[in-house]
């Protein structure tokens, strides 16, 4: 812990050390965060995370591949099907399957609505950090059930989909899934289109916003902020247009870059990403052609030659990437999960410093962290 | 001043709308055929035994380990003067529903479709006083079933 910081006072003063979390509302999680504040202005933060940690990555090296993608929905569970997604991408990279074309394209409208969920659920909470309690979180959570609906439809759970499978998908879709797929686009759009109007322009939400928790270009880089945080700060990398997986290379989408990387940014990014997202599913339905889903000739028991990949992909938090090392054998013997929001958490200290004890609040919240993916 | 009148707007436009939410407790909400609860035995009619053959499939592909599974000859089998085509039937069965994560890797396993996860609200309100209950025993898998309160999914 650093020395206490003292100040020129006419008299003199110590900084204030408090204490939050790890059972607070805003910390998204359990999150302990230790501020070293001088008045209302924080000084130093000390971020403690480690609470959510289940050995993740060990567990899933006891699990061959099938089980292991129940463990993937665990680490991440607001974007699960992006999380799934890495892992079986890794699997079937390294076992070298073909993957059938309509499993890719389900595969990447799933992604996306799981993008929209996502982003619903941080457009909520993350009104909520900002003052603007209630009507925000019940709002974009009204929207996200629609989604989740629509999943729990598709794979039967609501959460913990384990619904992709090295070399494609569980099951198939179900026979209404392009007309379902439609109406939740409808209900999406509107509801986009509200949480935009209740936020965006808002004065109170600005006021609590604009100018807080900025981070520049350079220093989101060095931090290795990935995905929105990143984007905020005006740097477009987006791994769907710089190394495009699955169908991204297919399709029209803009990558959505802020200018100030600012936590309004970062807001704005989210919520113009969520129609980016829309754009990409209507077009996918429209190339989404009737198939097999999984590929002719699947072994009982899949098994990988030896040899290690990393592949990344751009879950909405970030780059989700996975590690893994086989040495033949029906499960990994090394995984490591690259997570997104551990390395955008690492940049919280450079952007609370200076900043009221409020907004250190509204900071966490837009970098929009989940701590099962920080601790995995 | 723009903004904020346009937040409430927003906020107002709502009251026009139909409510979306429901009283859980007294009304349900639909749930899709697909919908995964807990895994339980499914009930042959035609022969009055379970499908189980107790084969162990399940119990070894379950990534959390929570079946328990012991097989016995089948009594009933045609060698023994029965009806039933099962050489070997199950004998004790038992799931931690606790420990259960729903993954359906249980029913994806089994080569005589003898397992099926529960689509019902049943078995999604399974709140007990003590942990132990949430451990199910043979007559408790197949009770359900068994007596026609559910009919499972199961992926073709
Ligand atoms: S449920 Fe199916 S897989 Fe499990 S023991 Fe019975 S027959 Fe075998
Ligand atoms: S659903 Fe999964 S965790 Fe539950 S008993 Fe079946 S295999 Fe095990």
């Amino acid at each position: 812990m650093t020395a206490p910081f003292t100040h020129e006072h006419e008299f003199e003063t110590q900084d204030l050390m408090i204490n939050m979390g790890p059972q607070h509302p805003s910390t998204h999680g359990v999150f302990r965060m230790v501020l070293q504040i001088d008045g209302e202005v924080v000084r130093d933060v000390i971020p403690y995370i480690g609470y959510m940690h289940r050995g993740g990555e060990k567990l899933a090296e006891t699990m061959d591949f099938r089980q292991g993608i129940g463990w993937m929905d665990r680490t991440e569970y607001l974007a699960q099907h992006n999380a799934e997604l890495s892992y079986v991408m890794a699997v079937e990279a390294l076992a070298e399957l073909e993957v059938p074309e309509r499993a890719q394209w389900i595969r990447m409208i799933l992604c996306e609505l799981n993008r929209l969920s996502s982003h619903f659920m941080f457009t909520g909470a993350f009104g909520t950090d900002a003052g603007v309690f209630g009507t925000a979180f019940v709002y974009s959570f009204r929207e996200r059930e629609v989604i989740l609906d629509l999943f729990e439809e598709i794979s039967g759970d609501r959460l913990m989909y384990a619904y992709f499978r090295p070399g494609g998908l569980a099951w198939d879709v179900p026979a209404n899934f392009e007309r379902r797929v439609a109406e939740v686009l409808k209900s999406t759009k509107q509801g986009i289109k509200d949480m935009d109007g209740l936020l965006t322009e808002n004065e109170i939400f600005r006021a609590r916003t604009v100018d807080v928790g900025t981070i520049s270009a350079a220093d989101a880089i060095d931090w290795g902020c990935t995905g929105p945080v990143l984007r905020a700060s005006g740097v477009p990398l987006d791994l769907r247009r710089t190394e495009p997986y699955l169908y991204y290379d297919q399709v029209d989408f803009d990558v959505v870059t802020g200018t100030n990387g600012d936590v309004y940014d970062r807001f704005v990014v989210r919520v113009e990403e969520m129609r980016q997202s829309v754009r990409i599913i209507e077009q996918c339905m429209e190339r989404l052609r009737p198939g097999p889903f999984l590929p002719d000739r699947l072994p009982r028991m899949l098994r990988t030659p030896p040899g290690e990949i990393y592949l990344r992909t751009e879950a909405p938090r970030g780059e989700y990437g996975i590690y893994m090392v086989s040495r033949g054998g029906n499960r990994p013997y090394r995984l490591k999960i690259r997570s997104s929001c551990f390395a955008n958490l690492q940049a919280l200290r450079d952007m609370t410093i200076g900043s009221y004890v409020a907004d250190a609040v509204v900071i966490l919240g837009s970098l929009d962290i989940v701590l099962c993916e920080v601790d995995r | 001043m723009r903004g904020l009148l346009k937040s409430m707007g927003v906020t107002l436009s709502v009251f026009a709308r139909k409510p979306v939410t429901r009283q859980y407790p007294e009304t349900h909400r639909p749930l899709p055929e697909r919908d995964r609860a807990f895994p339980l035995l499914l009930w042959d009619e035609n022969l009055d035994e379970p499908f189980c053959t107790g084969c162990h499939a399940c119990e070894r592909a379950c990534p959390v380990e929570c079946m328990t599974v012991l097989m016995k000859d089948n009594p009933a089998h045609r060698s023994q003067g029965g009806t039933s085509t099962r050489r070997k039937i199950i004998d004790k069965f038992w799931i931690d529903y606790g420990r259960c994560m729903r993954c359906n890797i249980c029913v994806e396993v089994c080569n005589f479709d003898a397992i099926g996860m529960n689509n019902t609200w049943q078995g999604h309100e399974q709140s007990v006083y003590d942990r132990a209950d949430l451990i199910q025993d043979l007559p408790q898998l197949l009770a359900e079933h068994k007596a026609g309160d559910v009919k499972p999914w199961i992926a073709p």
